[in-house]
């Protein structure tokens, strides 16, 4: 006998979706028949914010577009204005960046570690990644001046130059890094109740993927090779000698093994950038900020961030204020229309495991 | 895989190796944190530095900086008194405000923990109420990273050795790319404003040629300066010297900003066309002024604006007054000035030229005619040395010599020229002598530093190779047997530190006499009034203190429907002070004017 749905409500409090919104499922015993997501918790109007801010305060506002990783936003938000605007960038600034990219890579990922294993349960793990990432929020406090929200990459290069021996704390830090990522292999992959939760589960095929506009690990975890970084290289990842790992199975597990071999590969970028640091400028000044007009256009950038593609499209009447600007992160695709349709089938308990291996960011929906 | 797997239940259980390290995660009650020398905490503000400028309030997109006025802060001059207090609930630590403060008197220091239940504890003072930060400690803005731009475009002139050739304008102007780049970097803070005597409308004209709408900023300037062309080459420009950027760099080239703007108009028709001046109906009122100076113009162009009908009596053949006759055309050309006086006329403004109050016309007539007057009659005279020989063939006054030269006569001066004094009529003097071939040196009691010229053009005298001899007093002239200039001989002085806290006064050192060969001598020391125009009844009336009108702040004489301004006036005499008097003194005639009507209806 068909037993009648229920009707559950995870969120908008609820520490197993990664921010403030809400899915409503429908289950039938512990399966669920039927999702839907709800947001609307956090607006917070950014885009509309921006037009009434010139065109460098714009930027102080990026980084709440997703906080464990904000840089890719900075980063986009540099480019496209660069772009729009013709500036060239100082060789050692793209190092710089790349730098600042990739340490924000690893820092998002080993939030993820935490977040992908408290949705299974397995609390110890969380509390080492997060511990680690500490190490990597230190050396952006001495980089930057903030631990979580940079403000850093802003148009025409970085803010700071590199402070005296950062590169070799980097590297110290990377070895550390390097030497920890065994202990979360033998905490986390080789754990049979994490492979027995997430084999199998959430499985997004990969002719679907292409259909859901699924963008990033998600995708590679689903088999396409896709990364923006190589797809079409910004700053000097075309220099840089590294590779896009890719998984076919479609699962949590495959998404989760794309995410391992992908915080290698970034401490691999690392120690290149720190070996080819070229010296001179850092920044190509622009001019007062009160006054800087950008001249009439649109221009679109795109950064390969750990929830997949960000990009940044702003467009100008030519005045000292953006006309409009537009954010499409990857969340969008992720957190609504592929969630709905991929919780469906699925445990009522594998909820969150399935929305964190998404990477959803919910601000970046809402803004 | 099996149901029992052996590898995946142990391998998990190697985190116990863990069991007893030291933790990384230190419990927030013990956190000692010593932040990173970069870091964005709470802010400091060195309250002697600041300037009040509110530049990070006005970049704070948080709008979480106001600017208020602190007990024991006074506005001084380039001060506006005001200093930033932050809403640290709404701070979001991008440090934007340190990155365009102009002084670099704002930083971030490293405290970053604050825990208090009152919302207000929350606004800070920064500077007055940093619990542990009284230096800059951490993230702050050197001249180098600050976002603000230092360089001044460089203006273009002629070269010092083509220059002393012709009469020809020494400073070329800015062209348009020069100009929107130079005003574009200007933060519109309005420091200047204050302290132009006029206070024109500074930065709204400079946001307008950054925009590229040089119209507007010739709209914008015209507000309160009908003679901004003159002023964009000649002004004294105080308003540079207390430009934020300045703290640190160039101040904003304020002067030659307008000048551009002014130079888009080319002829007064088209100033007209572009100012577009609206002119009240007549209203039957008259107005007298007395002599056509930056200030009689002044009050004579805005009073005519307001439906008055102005007649200015000039005693010359051309209207500027000082900077018509006193100023060199390689400053200012005379087709700049008669452009702007055009279009003054132009808008119904009638100069009587060649009419001398007190000879071709007595000053009381006038007082009789019009419904109230203004004098705008400069300070024509200048004092004497003082000492012997000073009637010798060749020595004169450099105001007269200017004054000559200015109407087109030829002065004798010989190839040795020695011009006494340190002021801008000493520069102008001298470099008008290079001009026609003579060497010139300049003798100044004091030292260079104290010179009151402007310092641009002690350097282009210095360029066109005019000496100065500082801290000499010149104690006599000597004659050949003709009556000629022979020499002027002159005491060395030493610089003694004033005891009242002035500026160092010289102080001639015994027998140090020195001879200096020359074939004229100007006097440029100083200049006063000459009120012999006056009639003994309104002499009584009008009172003069230390040879200056003594005026309201209303610039009313003792005398209720006589108004005056001017050098004349104000102890700056400086063209912009003139037009500024002008300017108060229309409003005051019109308020007082327009009342009277009122009455009468």
């Amino acid at each position: 006998m068909r037993e009648k749905a229920t009707t559950l409500y995870i969120g908008p409090q609820h520490p197993g979706i990664t921010g403030n919104m809400m899915v409503k499922v429908q289950i039938e015993g512990d399966t669920i028949v039927k999702a839907r997501t709800e947001v609307g918790y956090l607006h917070r109007a950014f885009e509309k914010l921006q037009e009434r801010r010139n065109w460098l305060q714009s930027f102080t506002l990026l980084c709440r577009f997703c906080v464990p990783e904000p840089d890719p936003v900075e980063e986009s938000y540099a480019r496209a204005v660069e772009l729009l605007e013709g500036r060239e960038v100082p060789e050692r600034a793209k190092y710089i960046r790349v730098l600042v990219l990739e340490l924000a890579r690893m820092a998002s990922y080993m939030l993820w570690y935490g977040g992908q294993n408290g949705s299974l349960g397995l609390y110890t793990m969380g509390q080492w990644s997060v511990g680690d990432r500490n190490y990597i929020l230190d050396l952006f406090e001495e980089l930057t001046g903030g631990r979580i929200y940079h403000m850093y990459i802003w148009p025409g290069g970085v803010r700071r130059d590199l402070p005296e021996g950062f590169e070799s704390k980097v590297l110290k830090t990377m070895d550390y890094l390097e030497k920890r990522l065994k202990d979360y292999d033998d905490l986390m992959f080789s754990n049979t109740i994490f492979q027995k939760r997430t084999q199998g589960v959430g499985v997004i095929p990969k002719e679907k993927a292409v259909e859901w506009g699924v963008v990033g690990p998600v995708l590679r975890g689903s088999g396409i090779h896709s990364d923006i970084r190589i797809d079409d290289p910004y700053e000097v990842y075309d220099k840089l000698d590294f590779i896009v790992p890719t998984e076919e199975g479609g699962d949590i597990w495959s998404r989760a093994l794309v995410r391992r071999q992908e915080i290698r590969q970034s401490i691999r970028i690392i120690r290149q950038v720190i070996d080819k640091m070229p010296s001179g400028e850092y920044y190509n000044r622009i001019p007062n900020p009160h006054k800087w007009a950008l001249p009439k256009g649109d221009a679109y950038a795109r950064t390969e961030a750990t929830r997949g593609e960000v990009g940044m499209y702003i467009v100008s009447d030519g005045s000292t204020h953006p006309r409009r600007t537009h954010f499409r992160g990857a969340a969008y695709a992720h957190g609504i229309t592929l969630l709905e349709d991929l919780l469906v089938g699925e445990n009522v308990a594998d909820i969150s495991a399935i929305m964190n291996s998404l990477g959803t960011c919910p601000p970046e929906i809402e803004r | 895989m099996s149901f029992f797997d052996l590898e995946g239940t142990l391998k998990p259980l190697t985190a116990l190796k863990q069991f007893g390290k030291k933790p990384h995660t230190i419990p927030f009650a013990n956190l000692k944190h010593e932040a990173a020398d970069r870091y964005r905490g709470f802010h400091y503000n060195d309250l002697d530095e600041c300037i009040g400028c509110g530049n990070c309030s006005t970049i704070c997109q948080n709008e979480a900086i106001d600017m208020i006025n602190l007990e024991g802060v006074e506005g001084t001059k380039g001060d506006s008194g005001l200093r930033p207090r932050v809403d640290n609930g709404r701070c979001c630590w991008c440090a934007l405000c340190v990155e365009v403060c102009p002084t670099g008197s704002l930083s971030l220091t490293k405290d970053y923990l604050y825990v208090s239940e009152d919302p207000d504890s929350f606004l800070w003072t920064p500077g007055k109420d940093n619990p542990n930060g009284n230096e800059h400690i951490s993230f702050h803005s050197t001249k180098e990273v600050s976002l603000n731009v230092y360089d001044r475009v460089p203006m273009r002139e002629l070269e010092g050795s083509e220059r002393v050739k012709s009469f020809a304008e020494v400073v070329l102007g800015y062209n348009e790319a020069e100009a929107r780049a130079e005003a574009s970097r200007c933060l519109s803070c309005g420091i200047c404003t204050e302290v132009c005597p006029d206070h024109m409308h500074i930065p709204e004209y400079i946001n307008a040629i950054a925009a590229g709408n040089d119209a507007d900023s010739l709209r914008i300037i015209y507000d309160n300066n009908p003679l901004p062309e003159m002023c964009g080459k000649v002004c004294t420009r105080r308003c540079e010297d207390v430009c934020a950027i300045a703290h640190r760099g160039d101040p904003i080239a304020i002067r030659w900003l307008k000048r551009y703007a002014t130079e888009t108009a080319v002829s007064s028709e088209i100033t007209h066309e572009i100012v577009n001046p609206e002119i009240r109906e007549p209203n039957g009122k008259t107005v007298g002024i007395v002599g056509a100076g930056p200030s009689g113009l002044t009050a004579a162009y805005y009073l005519a604006l307001r439906g008055y009908d102005v007649t200015i009596y000039e005693a010359n053949a051309k209207a500027g007054g000082a900077t018509m006759y006193g100023i060199p055309k390689y400053r200012l050309p005379i087709e700049s000035l008669d452009k702007q006086i055009e279009y003054i006329q132009s808008i119904g403004v009638k100069i009587k030229f060649n009419t001398k109050v007190g000879k071709d016309i007595s000053f009381k007539e006038i007082y009789d005619k019009f419904d109230a007057v203004f004098m705008g009659v400069g300070f024509p005279k200048a004092w004497s040395l003082g000492i012997d020989g000073e009637d010798a063939k060749g020595s004169m006054k450099a105001v007269d010599y200017l004054y000559m030269i200015n109407s087109g006569e030829r002065v004798e001066i010989g190839d040795k020229v020695v011009v006494v004094g340190g002021g801008n009529v000493a520069i102008d003097a001298a470099r008008v002598s290079r001009r026609f071939g003579a060497d010139v040196t300049i003798l100044y009691r004091r030292r260079v530093q104290d010179m009151p010229a402007d310092w641009e053009e002690i350097e282009g005298a210095e360029d066109e190779g005019v000496k100065i001899i500082p801290q000499g007093i010149p104690v006599a002239i000597h004659k050949d047997d003709n009556g000629r200039v022979k020499s002027i001989e002159y005491l060395k002085a030493k610089m003694v530190p004033d005891d009242k806290g002035g500026r160092p006064r010289p102080v001639a050192i015994e027998g140090s006499n020195t001879i200096l060969e020359a074939t004229s001598v100007m006097a440029a020391i100083g200049q006063m009034g000459d009120y012999s125009f006056l009639e003994e009844e309104f002499l009584e009336r009008i009172k003069i203190e230390r040879g200056r009108f003594v005026v309201n702040e209303q610039q009313q004489t003792g005398d209720p429907k006589v108004f005056a301004g001017g050098d004349a006036v104000n102890r700056t005499a400086d063209a912009i002070s003139a037009i500024a008097d002008g300017f108060r003194a229309c409003k005051a005639i019109d308020k007082m004017l327009s009342v009277k009507k009122e009455k009468k209806d």
